[in-house]
């Protein structure tokens, strides 16, 4: 007799039918579309997506359903023309250039119900939709270079306002026996104890040591392991802000921006081609001015008459959408900045400002002064701009300025304030733009790859076959080699590559042709499961057992020695998965899942399906093996 | 269908000096290519500028590299790929060059070839980045080795079994590095991935060798190893090659539709199961039965002393 308990038949149909609802998205193809988002971030609401709708229909492009994905409208068309088309009427609009941003992508043809429940088609990778590949090195090391040039200039700030004499005031970075330090050397006459009373504030947290010179005494103030890593991180995550910030302003669709090691970058970018302008825009430098308002005078009567009053300068270009007019006086400017962050206050949401020594000090001296007075913050972008003149490329910089808020000074304060006023989603934006304003320390290009849409294309159609041509390679070997067991078999290779595919939809791990060569040696391998346990039913049947006996027997010898197979191609798997990047980590993830849906399906999934046709207590005289 | 409807019977035992012949010779002859040869690196691992472009019609390669030289890149390598339209070009990193304008360089160069060319893929790779992946190239190696060597040590229940296990592991790996030196193929990230699928997967075989000899050695103490082994390899060597040609099936679907990209993949995986195969069949049991193999050293006999001390 040969039986299979309940719980397992359902739970190996409850698997697949998920496994088949998570994996049916990957089945309906892609649309051309072009995605439309808000210049502000704000998200799209049904409103705004009318609006887009009615001015295609305006304008005779044809398009098919729109919908609203993670804040952002997709168009999608029937072809590639209506789409570009439908790109450059909205880029021209008058009231939509402004307003939207907009990418060419491509919308999976997911019916509505599988959206609603959240389920998407794998995200193809670089190699198969094209795109860029750009990996950036961080000078990390200048960063910290940075923050001892901070602390050097506050030191001698401190000394001098405490009327102590200076020899020299050191960054000590490298090449020393105490590296990444800040060294205070005083003449002999200098006290020691009061100079290091008063750079107590400056040199809070570092590691202070003084020690005796012929000349003199030295103070050296080291940062420590963890304050250098801090700094480190932190440079990287506001080049990574920075980046991604730009990336957004590209209208690239599904970017990815994400640190890769200890201090590298990656931006993937799919569907973009012109390698040149994406990186110079991404290079770009950025700093910030915080200035005075001039309230003295009219911003739109200056606005109006094109007159601007000696020691101000007019602002056209605001977020607020009003004209400003600023004092020339800069107060800090985004090098003093040192963090910006969103909160939430007492007054509502606010952006805490952190400044360093200097920039406090000179923010205290301005709120003292001009208390309940309006402040400007103005966003400088410089940027190489590359433009053809009598067929000869041509390149300049170009400087933007854009006043990001103006808000009125509520209190004295000097390098830590708040900037008040703002809505939640205002305030993180606002700390955002802050923090991005400037990359904080230079970034190399040290690798690139682009590969073309059709080359994309291409690798895919080439990926697809083989796995076509491969498994229906397979399916037949099978069907002839182990008759109705094979025919079973296959089955149980069709749901290994049916879980194997929602597996990789949940994660959203994207598919790379490595990738897909290893769904392909998925199938090859996973018939190895079936192989042992069918040929150990055959052995059984040859010795005499009966055809249920042999059967259960065939499981339950074949257990051990599957398990093991399948171990040895984890460890490998892991370490890939570990190690490796792009395309070689999708197809470590892919190996690696296939091994776990192998042992399911063909321990699980065979078993219930031959008990389920040769079990129970019926007399079977022979086995189509 | 079956082919091995009886029981084959094959004496791998008794033939096993001309097997470890075949597979001295091979390694040999693949160490020898790899030391005076090398491996053909790919950019992945030395850095440089990998392109491949499209002309609307054929094109002759030499003209292209003339082209290339005359626009200031240096030793350029030009290949038809794929077809008489498509060539494939790489360029060794030039420190002197700024990587970043690699691109338009390139498409201005090829303008005054056939019509111009159309650059449909463009890898960039720094040599501080090369350098670091063939490390981390390496350190995969070691670890999976590592991996399978600890898992190996725990599984088999003596050295023995063990040894044969990892001569065989060895011993894939090594024939098909062996492979791309003497063929001077392109060697990439991805033939580094398919060696270490090949090392996980080629000691399946062993693995599935190694139990049935187990399992033999319980029911049938008194029969002498060499024969025990004998048994276990031919009983299941119908496993061994159904799998093996089912997934050559892919693998071959692979090779020969997969593409250019996939070309060194799929070329390392077949020759890694080839050998795979040869090794679990005709080595590794080997090498355990010239250790001394008993089934002793499987199913230590129980000592007397500590049945005596049993209440």
């Amino acid at each position: 007799m040969l039986e299979y308990a309940r719980w397992k038949y359902f739970l190996v149909a409850a698997v697949l039918l998920l496994a088949l609802l998570f994996a049916l998205p990957n089945f309906f193809g892609e649309d051309p579309a072009l995605q439309v988002a808000r210049k502000d971030h704000a998200a799209m609401d049904a409103a705004a997506a009318q609006a887009v709708e009615g001015f295609l229909t305006q304008h005779h492009i044809p398009f098919l359903k729109s919908y609203i994905d993670s804040g952002r409208l997709m168009v999608r068309f029937a072809n590639v023309p209506d789409q570009l088309a439908a790109r450059d009427a909205v880029a021209a609009g008058e009231q939509f250039g402004g307003t939207y941003i907009t990418a060419l992508s491509f919308a999976p043809r997911t019916p509505e119900f599988l959206r609603r429940l959240g389920l998407r088609p794998m995200p193809l990778g670089l190699d198969l939709r094209g795109g860029l590949y750009l990996l950036y090195q961080v000078d990390v090391a200048s960063a910290v270079s940075q923050a001892l040039d901070g602390f050097a200039q506050d030191a001698r700030r401190a000394l001098a306002a405490a009327n102590i004499p200076v020899t020299e005031v050191s960054n000590v970075s490298l090449g020393s026996d105490k590296p990444n330090a800040v060294r205070v050397v005083l003449p002999a006459q200098a006290d020691v104890s009061a100079a290091k009373n008063a750079l107590n504030t400056v040199f809070q947290g570092l590691s202070v040591d003084v020690e005796s010179l012929a000349s003199g005494s030295a103070i050296t103030a080291q940062m420590t392991n963890a304050q250098i890593k801090e700094r480190q991180d932190y440079a990287i995550q506001q080049n990574i802000t920075t980046l991604r910030n730009r990336v957004n302003e590209l209208g690239v669709s599904e970017p990815i921006v994400q640190r890769q090691g200890l201090d590298r970058i990656n931006v993937q970018l799919p569907g973009v081609q012109d390698s040149a302008e994406v990186k110079d825009i991404l290079g770009r430098v950025a700093t910030l001015e915080f200035r005075l308002n001039d309230t003295q005078n009219d911003p739109f009567e200056a606005a109006r008459t094109g007159r601007v009053p000696l020691g101000s300068k007019l602002y056209t270009n605001t977020r607020m959408g009003r004209p400003v007019l600023l004092k020339r006086e800069i107060i800090a400017t985004g090098d003093e900045l040192t963090n910006a962050t969103s909160g939430q206050a007492q007054e509502g949401p606010v952006v805490n400002v952190k400044l360093d020594a200097r920039g406090g000090e000179a923010m205290l001296k301005a709120t003292r002064q001009n208390l309940n007075k309006p402040m400007g913050v103005v966003l400088i972008e410089k940027r190489r701009e590359t433009s053809v003149v009598d067929g000869k490329k041509v390149t300049r910089d170009v400087t933007d300025e854009q006043v990001i808020n103006d808000a009125t000074i509520r209190g004295i304060f000097s390098n830590s304030f708040q900037i008040s006023g703002l809505s939640a989603g205002e305030a993180r934006d606002l700390a955002l733009l802050m923090r991005s304003g400037s990359l904080a320390t230079v970034i190399y290009l040290i690798e690139e790859r682009a590969v073309g849409p059709s080359l994309g294309r291409d690798n895919i159609q080439k990926g697809v076959t083989a796995l076509i041509v491969g498994m229906v390679g397979v399916f037949v070997f099978m069907a002839v080699y182990y008759k109705v067991f094979g025919l079973v078999a296959d089955l149980v290779l069709l749901a290994n590559v049916v879980l194997l595919t929602a597996l990789l939809s949940m994660m959203r791990a994207s598919l790379s042709l490595p990738g897909i060569a290893g769904i392909i040696l998925t199938v090859g391998m996973a018939v190895d499961a079936n192989v042992l346990i069918y040929e150990r039913i055959r052995e059984e049947l040859r010795k005499g057992v009966t055809p249920q006996a042999a059967i259960r027997a065939g499981f339950d010898k074949a257990f051990s020695a599957i398990a093991d197979s399948n171990v040895t191609t984890l460890i490998a798997g892991v370490v890939l998965w570990v190690l490796g990047t792009g395309p070689i980590r999708g197809f470590a993830v892919v190996l690696t899942l296939g091994v776990a849906t192998s042992l399911f399906t063909s321990l699980m999934g065979s078993r219930a399906l031959l008990t389920l046709m040769y079990g129970g207590r019926r007399k079977i005289a022979h086995l189509p093996i | 269908m079956e082919f091995f409807s009886h029981q084959t019977n094959f004496p791998f035992m008794a033939t096993r000096k001309v097997w470890y012949t075949l597979s001295v010779v091979l390694m040999i002859v693949s160490l020898g290519s790899l030391l005076t040869r090398g491996l053909n690196f790919a950019i992945d691992f030395t850095g440089g500028v990998s392109a491949a472009a499209t002309f609307p019609q054929a094109v002759n390669v030499d003209e292209v590299r003339t082209h290339l030289t005359a626009a200031g890149f240096k030793d350029p390598q030009v290949q038809n790929f794929g077809s008489a339209h498509d060539i494939a070009i790489r360029l060794p990193p030039d420190p002197s060059q700024s990587p970043a304008n690699v691109r338009a360089r390139l498409e201005s160069a090829l303008h005054g070839v056939n019509g111009g060319a159309q650059v449909s893929q463009l890898d960039v790779v720094g040599p501080q980045v090369g350098k670091e992946l063939k490390t981390s190239a390496a350190w995969a190696l070691f670890f999976t080795l590592l991996g399978i060597f600890i898992y190996i040590a725990f599984r088999f229940h003596t050295w023995r079994l063990s040894f044969g296990a990892i001569l065989a592991v060895l011993h894939d790996p090594i024939l098909v590095l062996g492979f791309f030196s003497i063929t001077q193929m392109s060697f990439d990230l991805a033939v580094v991935a398919a060696i270490l699928a090949v090392i996980g997967y080629s000691l399946n075989d062993t693995v599935v060798v190694f139990d049935r000899i187990r399992e033999r050695f319980e029911t049938s103490r008194r029969t002498p190893p060499s024969v025990v082994l004998d048994q276990s390899i031919n009983q299941t060597l119908s496993r061994t090659i159904m799998t093996k040609v089912v997934t050559s099936i892919v693998v071959v679907a692979l090779l020969v539709l997969g593409g250019a990209v996939l070309k060194g993949f799929s070329a390392a995986l077949m020759i890694g199961i080839i050998a795979g195969t040869y090794s679990s069949i005709y080595i590794s049991s080997a090498i355990a039965l010239d250790c001394g193999l008993t089934a002793e050293h499987i199913f230590p006999p129980v000592k007397k002393e500590a049945l005596d001390h049993r209440p």
